[in-house]
């Protein structure tokens, strides 16, 4: 009867992780710009790992098979926003479109002034040079 | 933190005396330990630890909640032939301040589907935050400020 359980439970996770994979598989090429696209491939990407190697880790059950199980899902969780944030911030940055939908953009301002002061910066400091190789 | 250090060492001790070393073993240390410090918890004079404990397995079921909810919300944007996203990035001012707060808000922002955090500004004092379904920012905000951030700041404070 257990085993019966469980092997409705594996199947139920095995399932439902290949489906959120195959699902983000298909936002990274539906959706339309590269933050929208970041959403499916990074977010249902690690739901659909997760699942997986939780099927692995109830299905074998031995010591050895879930904590490994257990380690490769901390390490999803670790490292995946880290790497979604610094993609996302780079095309942003880097001034990548965004989609004609998006419905607003707070950050355009403060991002502009921060460009521009750093330029100012930039130019004041050649400046200095300039003058300090001018008259040593 | 320093009585889940004990905990741990309890554990441990658990499974020298049992004798044999297994995940399952380790578990049942670490509740019978717990159990063993709770007695004894008037002797450590109110530590937060016990309370700590549970609000923290409160909070991953709830993060989990939160993660399959949003999931299933992109899921189905991706399958429906219209895209009825509306996306935006929306400044949320945070009342996180430390560097591990900002960073662990952050990461678990990022974690759930259809919110990603683009970048801090340079004051500290807020996130800009890309999400997938923008109805009403001020209604995002709150969302931001009542749900994840208060539950972090509980458990870290």
């Amino acid at each position: 009867m257990s085993v019966l359980l469980l092997e409705i439970l594996t199947a139920a996770l095995l399932l439902g992780g290949a489906a959120f994979s195959l699902i983000s598989a298909i936002g990274v090429l539906r959706l339309p710009d590269v933050l929208i696209r970041m959403h499916a491939s990074s977010k249902s990407g690690t739901l659909g790992a997760g699942m997986i190697l939780a099927a692995v880790a109830v299905l074998y059950g031995t010591d050895q098979i879930v904590a490994r199980a257990v380690a490769a899902i901390l390490f999803l969780l670790l490292t995946v926003p880290v790497g979604a944030h610094i993609i996302g911030r780079a095309a942003y940055v880097t001034g990548t479109k965004l989609w004609p939908g998006t419905v607003m953009d707070e950050l355009r301002a403060d991002h502009e002034r921060r460009e521009c002061e750093k330029q100012e910066r930039e130019k004041r400091e050649r400046g200095q040079e300039e003058r300090e190789e001018r008259n040593p | 933190m320093r009585l889940f250090m004990f905990n741990l060492g309890l554990a441990i001790v658990w499974q020298a005396v049992s004798g044999s070393f297994s995940l399952g073993g380790l578990l049942a240390g670490f509740i019978v330990g717990y159990g063993v410090l709770w007695i004894a918890h008037p002797l450590f004079g109110g530590s937060p630890y016990f309370r700590k404990l549970w609000r923290i397995i409160g909070f991953f079921f709830y993060f989990v909640k939160e993660m399959v909810i949003a999931s299933l919300r992109v899921a189905y944007d991706v399958v429906t032939p219209l895209i009825h996203a509306r996306p935006g990035i929306v400044r949320v001012p945070i009342e996180a301040r430390t560097d591990l707060e900002i960073t662990l808000l952050a990461n678990l922002i990022n974690l759930t589907p259809g919110s990603v955090t683009i970048d801090v500004s340079p004051d500290r004092d807020c996130l800009y935050i890309h999400a997938m379904f923008i109805d009403d920012p001020d209604e995002f905000r709150a969302a931001i400020k009542h749900g994840i951030e208060r539950r972090l700041l509980e458990l870290m404070r």
